[in-house]
């Protein structure tokens, strides 16, 4: 962290004989202008955060008088009724999120190690770059891929062969569609392993040489002093960039939109059709049918805010504590 | 012991060749999907996709000019709002705050940073679209623009921090009042570095989809002004792959390409204009 | 490194230039800038959307200084958009009835545009020729009752095809449609279950099935997903080359829909539509009509401040309602019945 010395000429204007004469007032008073103009913009973005806060508070008012907290867990969603319930939404969301983590993290740790351990440094920082385009892709690009390659992929190779594998497990049985839960977590899994390789990248970087070395020492494999002592060792940094991860795959909308099929039900099968919070929202948004309807998207809309804060703080925490640096990392 | 010993080799072996089977799976599908895309837009390229209005739905040819002046648009907009904000509040950050409050103000931001997209969409709609009883480019712009702010703050406020403290000092040395040290000094010597996270930063945006859907809305004409909707790529991609029609799909393809390329130059091309890390004493 | 940071500021710069070109030439094309073009903004219905595109399309090369921007985002979304004020005018296959007028603070005057048919689509691989639904194998698929292609309530009405155990895919509309509530409202009226346990509506409790954002996206999933099966209107099938199937109409006839068994539909009921045009006109008395016709609604508010706006909407709709339905033809839509185009151009006298 720089601190920035206040060093002014001769000091504060006060000890610097008494007088604030006119060429130093006109230095303080310039200092003065910039403190507070820069004041002004930084309260900006304070208010900004908090008017966005309360503008998801009051615009879902009437929704959460009417529902309170059983919209949770209730799982109507009629707009004719004027029935809303958060429930298939947020099963979606957590049955999404949680196959993009089973695929991403062996994934991206996987690659993290590799580049962090075993590539030569200059190799390392070229795939560490590659990686951090990937992430750059925006994601109706992926969605895009992911309707015309994987879902076709999906319902003709790999769906029915994990059926024919594993069909007696709930969530591999029932029909298949190649658009589905399965569809929209694997496109999840695709924008996700880059922050984990990128984060976990740097994490393991940054343990100390002797860690490694004490471990080699003693005769350990390079896969051993990785496994074992390496990795343990950046254990709550990792588990911040899966953490990271999951923020910003709870948040995805439109790759997931355009894969999930888009219906507002609970099913066990992950080749079944569902919908997530972003994607229900993304759908219903612009005809939404009356003011209720309109409300319990917005109250989705803070449900998914609330969720998501909660977790990118939890994994600033963990990551800071790894890296014991003041800044955390992009 | 001595097979313990092959065993361990062995799975030594194995696990650090699936590390790197892993890194290369990774990496391939960047290039996959740049592939994919050129393969299949390439064909539907044409100085008509540039220039043209899109068809009567149903008809082939017609182009995506509205959409890519939209984008641009948006991006201008966005720029012009959200760009200042993030600067100079990193600037104060950066240069003026005492703890409590820069604790706030980056706690803000981080919450800002964490918001997603669709429901920086939500809020843009409430407050901009409702009052003003219609979609327009103003609207989809502004909700760019607050998704600029925490990133373009973050990154200058990093940028000003990685000054070091005596090119500051020097300049306080030879008698400047603290603003002038910042505005000619110091913002000069990070002056690269938040340039680049500007423009990463629009890269990022230009990409953004979902908080154009309820704010700029759509549009099949010119954009007019900044008061009406208006078309633009991301949307017109998403509307165009979820339809039935060939044509617009291979137009879909061709807009995705565009779009991915304009941000990996942009990505490129900051990391190259940062690439050579300038040695500490400069001037 | 000076050089550098000028660098960077030099293509930000040249970005910036180069936006504020575009922005600048987009004025340019559209003939002289905000001052010169009147904008209406539309949104609505996806089962017009087709013939809309096409009429905005043309009204806007007849009067090059109007640009009708229609969004297709269904019938439920254009009732809102209109309820919110976010539209100048709404687009809603539905009719909205006395129920949903008082929702609005403003009264509204419903046009019919022309009639629409909703068609079953399938994408069934190897079966070629055109297939038969009775209401019940309609009615059963989207219950759930029916799950096999080779079910009995579809072998029945198709001998002498061979259809394979394949599950069907239902796909239905994920967003507030008016094409849901004529299919909904064509399946409560020849089946008591569907009724009961889901009704009509533009938006209702799907027991099964996949969804599609829009006609489009109903289209576009069936055309992907082999043994899929879905309803949009006519035209989505044609143009896409989808496959569409028989419906069997109250006197127990297959009909394929068509111009002339849609204008069938309407004309039997004649007497209904004098009293009021937003009678429904699916399971039609006619011998030859087709049981899932339809009108479609432009939904215009009766007051409308701006004199230009005003004035335009009015021309729209007189050029719709005389020169406009030639074009109807050409999309498979079917144009109006004279008897509702007269009622109609004087309706356009309550505009004001």
């Amino acid at each position: 962290m720089t601190t920035t010395t206040n060093i002014l000429p001769g000091g504060s204007g006060k000890r610097a004989g008494g007088r604030i004469g006119s060429w130093r007032g006109r230095l303080l008073t310039g200092d003065k202008i910039a403190h507070s103009i820069t004041l002004v913009f930084a309260a900006c973005v304070v208010l900004l955060g908090v008017l966005l806060v309360l503008q998801l508070w009051w615009q879902s008012s009437l929704a959460r008088e009417k529902f309170g907290w059983q919209f949770l867990i209730s799982s109507a969603w009629n707009p004719v009724t004027e029935q809303f319930g958060a429930l298939p939404f947020i099963y979606g969301t957590l049955v999404t999120s949680g196959v993009a983590l089973v695929i991403a993290v062996p994934l991206g740790l996987g690659a993290a190690i590799f580049l962090a351990e075993l590539a030569p440094r200059t190799l390392s920082d070229i795939m560490a770059f590659v990686t951090e385009l990937l992430a750059a892709i925006p994601s109706v690009i992926i969605g895009l891929i992911g309707i015309f390659v994987l879902v076709p992929v999906l319902r003709v190779y790999i769906d029915p062969a994990l059926q024919s594998a594993f069909g007696f497990l709930p969530i591999f049985a029932g029909p298949i569609y190649g658009v589905g839960l399965m569809a929209a977590g694997l496109v999840l899994a695709i924008m996700i392993v880059p922050f984990i390789i990128t984060v976990s990248r740097e994490i393991l970087l940054a343990v100390p040489a002797d860690q490694r070395e004490a471990a080699l020492a003693l005769g350990a494999t390079k896969w051993e002093s990785t496994w074992k002592v390496v990795v343990p060792y950046a254990r709550s940094g990792i588990i911040g960039s899966v953490f990271l991860a999951l923020a910003r795959a709870l948040g995805e909308t439109m790759a997931v939109t355009m894969v999930i099929g888009n219906a507002p039900v609970i099913s066990t099968s992950l080749f079944a059709p569902g919908n997530t919070i972003a994607s229900v929202i993304a759908n219903e948004f612009a005809e939404a049918m009356g003011t209720m309807n309109l409300q319990a998207l917005i109250e989705l809309g803070l449900v998914l805010f609330a969720v998501t804060i909660a977790i990118n703080a939890l994994a600033r925490l963990l990551v800071l504590a790894t890296t014991r640096k003041g800044s955390s990392h992009p | 012991m001595r097979f313990r010993d092959y065993r361990r080799k062995f799975v030594n072996i194995v696990m650090l060749s699936l590390t790197g089977v892993c890194a290369l799976v990774s990496v391939s599908i960047l290039f996959f999907v740049l592939g994919y895309l050129l393969v299949h837009g390439w064909k539907a390229l044409s100085w008509d996709f540039f220039i043209k209005l899109p068809a009567p739905v149903g008809e082939s040819g017609g182009g995506m000019g509205n959409a890519i002046i939209g984008s641009a648009k948006l991006l201008l907009i966005a720029l012009l709002s959200g760009v200042p904000v993030g600067l100079i509040a990193g600037v104060y950050l950066a240069e003026f705050s005492g703890k409590a409050v820069g604790f706030t103000v980056r706690y803000v931001a981080d919450l800002l940073n964490g918001v997603p997209s669709i429901v920086m969409g939500i809020f843009i709609y409430t407050v901009v679209v409702l009052p003003m009883h219609h979609f327009s480019a103003l609207a989809g712009g502004l909700a760019l623009g607050a998704m600029l702010v925490p990133i373009v703050l973050r990154s200058t406020e990093d940028f000003l921090r990685g000054v070091p403290s005596s090119l500051r000092e020097a300049a306080l040395a030879l008698g400047a009042s603290r603003w002038r040290a910042i505005a000619t000094v110091v913002i000069p010597a990070a002056g690269r570095g938040i340039t680049t996270g500007i423009l990463l930063a629009l890269a990022r945006v230009a990409g953004e989809t979902a908080p154009l859907l309820f704010t700029s809305f759509q549009s099949q004409y010119w954009s007019q002004g900044f008061n009406q909707p208006t078309a633009s790529l991301p949307v017109m991609i998403y509307t165009y792959a979820i339809s039935p029609y060939e044509n617009w799909h291979r137009q879909a393809w061709a807009a995705g390409f565009i779009l991915l390329m304009l941000v990996l130059i942009a990505n490129i091309g900051a990391r190259l204009l940062l690439s050579r890390r300038a040695s500490p004493a400069r001037g | 490194m000076k050089i550098r940071t000028r660098g960077a500021i030099a293509v930000l710069a040249v970005t910036l230039a180069f936006m504020g070109l575009l922005t600048g030439c987009s004025q340019q094309e559209s003939g002289g800038g905000p001052s010169g073009v009147l904008t209406l903004n539309s949104a609505g219905s996806t089962l017009a959307y087709p013939i809309y595109s096409k009429w905005f399309s043309e009204y806007h090369n007849l009067h090059p200084n109007v640009q009708i921007n229609y969004a297709s985002i269904g019938s439920g979304g254009g009732i809102q958009q209109l309820r919110s004020g976010t539209v100048d005018f709404g687009a809603s296959d539905m009719p909205l009835n006395d129920k949903l007028l008082g929702t609005f603070n403003f009264k509204i005057v419903q046009f019919a545009t022309v009639l629409g048919a909703v068609v079953p689509i399938y994408n069934l691989p190897g079966v070629n020729t055109d297939l038969r639904f009775t209401p019940q194998a309609l009615a059963g698929i989207y219950l759930g009752r029916i799950k096999k292609w080779n079910d009995p309530a579809i072998t029945r009405a198709n001998p002498g095809i061979s259809f394979p155990d394949k599950d069907i895919v239902p796909v239905h509309r994920s967003d507030g449609s008016g094409t849901t509530f004529v299919w909904t409202d064509f399946l409560s009226k020849v089946s008591p279950e569907w009724k009961s346990k889901v009704g009509s509506d533009t938006s209702v409790s799907w027991p099964v099935g996949l969804g599609g954002k829009g006609s489009e996206g109903v289209t576009g999933v069936v055309e992907q997903t082999p043994y899929a099966f879905g309803y949009v209107e006519l035209i989505y099938a044609i143009q896409n080359h989808l496959a569409y199937g028989l419906v069997q109409n109250p006197t127990g006839k297959f009909i394929k829909a068509s111009l002339d068994n849609v204008t069938l539909a309407a004309q039997s009921v004649a007497e209904d539509l004098a009293k009021d045009i937003r009678v429904s006109i699916t399971n039609a008395p006619g011998p030859d009509a087709y049981p899932i016709s339809t009108f479609t609604y432009l939904l215009i508010p009766v007051q409308i401040n701006n004199p230009a706006k005003r004035d335009t909407i009015k021309d729209f709709l007189h050029w719709m309602l005389t020169d406009g339905q030639k074009d109807a033809e050409q999309l498979s839509y079917s144009p109006l019945p004279q008897q509702v185009v007269d009622i109609e151009l004087k309706q356009i006298q309550e505009i004001h």
